[in-house]
């Protein structure tokens, strides 16, 4: 009998405790989620703003929808104009006077390098960040900062395993932009061809972002003799590459790097026949691929544009990137449930299993651990073939 | 003395007083985001009276001053980060560093009139984050990654009086400091000869030389010190943001704080701190109207600014204070200013 009442004590209280394990930091409360982001809706990356309006806009369908376990979303975009100092000012009254429960999609590598230490000090996640440098990686000594596209070390990765597969007596000849963008790259190649990098690469050029040209530098990659060129450029620099290779007659395998594979800023301008036979790499589907015209996630993301975001651009891709990476970060809240905490939402971020996101091409997903900050890390092939980018071979992934 | 006389000196006072006390218990009073927004603005105001010496004083327009103030960020920066140098030390060092880099630019710059002058300190600002990014000086820059700094903690002496100070509250105070340090030596330098020399020199240079002053080296000097404040306000910048990249100081930056000292008001020393304001808030409220095109609201704003007070917020007020004054029928006891 008193064995039994025991039972009914701890039953009903039992009942409370389990109402009680609601746990909240500030930011979230039973009816609203807050998630701040910084994006440059002006100045000279102004371009990538689409980002910051096309994730409001999801989280604008979200809360029709009902919000997140009964919570709406509150998301709250400030511009920095792609400036580190106005970064952290945003980022300051994010945390400190918004109260977000935690950052999201910063855009930029120098915004969120500005931003990193702060972050990891105030203990407030800075999740899924907008740049592909592979320090954001780091859950050692960051563990409160997250990436969320593939690196571009990873992407170097796959480019070398492509060439030792394909054309194991390959002569590569590299341009790189002279920065941590550039060198990224170079490195995760090199480690991709591991002992073979010193053997394959006949040379190694570089350009400034301040110079106008890069045709002396093809013409000395010319002159190497290499058969296989990597181009890492952004966008400009890759028009003028790829023409001016074309122009002189040099004929090698050509990769370009995935900062500049717009058809119509950079192909276009470099010449559509010019183009034929580059090959670059791909994790979510392109708005304008007709492959997918009857798809149904690419119908989905189309509904969902003309009416939560009615004035952006069909065609740019980044509204399918805006897209994509608010999905992921809806799953972790989704997961996280009612126990909205900086803690975990942190665990929940590094506990996804092959979450997929329909908008990422087929087969790639989402894969995090406590030690794997790094949620997308394969990629596809795909060969431009004239008109359009075409996919080929299976889905890769870095590594040696 | 008169009454009038009296009258005179301890308005100001009493208001300078009254000001001081107040931002002295703002940090107390106010959440750590807005201390830190409020050290930013003291941090712009210094470099707009660096600019306003130059361009208020002086007359000559300069469209890259944003370098200076890269200067100063990256000389605290490299001073901090590699050699170990502690944080209030390289404050001073950073301003002597930009009075002699801006003082040589001068020399030959100051041989260019009016437009053609804003052209080459134009060419200055727009050359700054690429020559930051230049290979040879990586190793001392950091690239394009910058540098991160350290925030520099309160003095251990604070909390033994029983005042702990949290790190943005001791910053505030520590760019408080450096702010009344600057605008005193500013006040002194423009209120005496040497102000007036420089005010000769924009009106009316022929006669200026003709009365002894020696244009080439006033000018040139003028630049040197308007160059030491603004470098002494990107050190400032650099401790309080704690993060020095070469897209932090982009020529929008340059054009900006001509922007402050237009709105603030051209050769006035309180019209620094009204452009300050400017600049710090009003992108944010801008931001925070439309996220579609945030500059055109900006854009709104300093017409409205420009129509409503056209020798910027400082003459506004000077012109109320003088109205006020007229009312209180003692029309010689208002404190008179430089006009432009």
């Amino acid at each position: 009998m008193i064995r039994l009442s025991v039972a009914v004590l701890s039953l009903a209280l039992a009942v409370p405790v389990a109402h009680a394990q609601k746990k909240y930091d500030p930011g979230a409360s039973d009816t609203e989620i807050r998630i701040g982001n910084t994006n440059p809706y002006s100045g000279p990356a102004s371009a990538y703003g689409t980002i910051g309006k096309s994730i409001a806009a999801y989280f604008r369908m979200v809360n029709d929808q009902g919000g997140v376990n009964g919570r709406k979303i509150n998301f709250i975009s400030y511009d920095d104009g792609y400036s580190p100092p106005k970064t952290v000012e945003m980022v300051r009254k994010l945390v400190e006077q918004d109260q977000v429960l935690f950052v999201f999609q910063t855009l930029g590598t120098p915004s969120n390098t500005a931003i990193h230490k702060y972050m990891n000090a105030k203990k407030v996640p800075q999740l899924h960040v907008a740049t592909g440098a592979t320090k954001w990686n780091d859950p050692k000594n960051y563990p409160w900062t997250m990436g969320w596209q593939p690196n571009y070390q990873t992407e170097g990765q796959v480019y070398a395993r492509h060439i030792l597969q394909t054309k194991p007596d390959a002569k590569i000849g590299i341009l790189y932009q002279n920065d941590d963008y550039g060198k990224d790259y170079v490195k995760g190649l090199k480690d991709g061809l591991g002992d073979k990098a010193k053997s394959m690469i006949v040379a190694e050029v570089s350009y400034e972002v301040s110079e106008p040209t890069v045709d002396s530098q093809i013409v000395q990659l010319q002159g190497s003799g290499a058969n296989v060129f990597f181009n890492v450029t952004t966008p400009k620099f890759a028009a003028q590459a790829i023409r001016k290779a074309y122009d002189i007659g040099w004929k090698p395998v050509q990769y370009l790097n995935n900062v500049s594979i717009s058809v119509g800023s950079v192909l276009t301008p470099a010449g559509l026949e010019k183009s034929v036979g580059l090959i670059t790499t791909a994790y979510h589907k392109d708005a304008t691929d007709q492959r997918w015209a009857d798809d149904p996630a690419m119908k989905q993301w189309h509904a969902y544009m003309k009416k939560y975001y009615p004035e952006g651009n069909l065609t740019d891709s980044f509204n399918v990137y805006g897209y994509t990476v608010a999905a992921t970060v809806h799953q972790v809240l989704k997961q996280a449930g009612n126990e909205l905490t900086h803690e975990n939402i942190m665990r929940q971020a590094a506990s996804m299993k092959d979450f997929r996101v329909d908008t990422l091409l087929p087969k790639i997903t989402i894969t995090t651990s406590k030690d794997d900050y790094a949620p997308i890390e394969a990629v596809q092939l795909q060969r431009f073939n004239g008109k359009q980018w075409e996919l080929f071979g299976d889905v890769m992934t870095g590594g040696h | 003395m008169s009454i009038a006389s009296v009258k005179t000196w301890s308005v100001p006072v009493l208001v300078l007083a009254v000001l001081g006390l107040a931002a002295i218990a703002l940090p107390f009073v106010v959440s750590s985001y807005r201390t830190f927004q409020c050290t930013l603005v003291m941090i712009y105001a210094i470099a707009l009276l660096g600019l306003n010496i130059l361009t208020g004083y002086s007359g000559q327009i300069s469209l890259g001053h944003g370098a200076f103030y890269a200067m100063g960020a990256y000389c605290t920066a490299i001073l901090m980060d590699k050699l170990g140098v502690p944080y209030w030390a390289t404050v001073p060092l950073a301003g002597a560093f930009c009075l002699v880099v801006g003082f040589l630019f001068g020399l030959p710059a100051l041989r260019l009139e009016g437009l053609y002058l804003a052209l080459a300190t134009f060419a200055l600002g727009v050359a700054m984050p690429q020559l930051l990014k230049y290979k040879a000086l990586e190793g001392w820059t950091g690239g394009v990654q910058g540098i991160v700094i350290l925030k520099p903690e309160a003095p251990a002496f604070f909390p033994k009086i029983g005042l702990p100070l949290d790190p943005d509250q001791w910053l505030y105070f520590f760019t408080l400091g450096s702010t009344a340090v600057m605008f005193i030596l500013g006040r002194n330098l423009l209120r005496g000869r040497v102000g007036r020399a420089l005010i000769a020199i924009r009106d009316q240079h022929i006669a200026a030389e003709a009365m002894g002053v020696n244009n080439a080296l006033y000018k040139s000097a003028a630049f040197g010190v308007s160059a030491m404040y603004t470098g002494v306000a990107g050190a400032l910048g650099a401790i309080a943001v704690q993060f020095v990249a070469p897209d932090s100081f982009t020529i929008f930056l340059s054009i900006m704080l001509l922007v402050g000292i237009v709105i603030g008001g051209l050769a006035s020393i309180s019209g620094a701190l009204y452009g300050a304001l400017f600049i710090q808030f009003v992108p944010n409220i801008a931001d925070e109207v439309s996220k579609a095109a945030p500059w055109a609201i900006f854009g709104v704003f300093m017409i409205v600014f420009v129509y409503l007070m056209p020798t910027g917020v400082a003459g506004a007020a000077r012109l109320l204070l003088a109205r006020a004054g007229k009312k209180a029928q003692n029309p010689s006891a208002f404190p008179r200013e430089e006009s432009p």
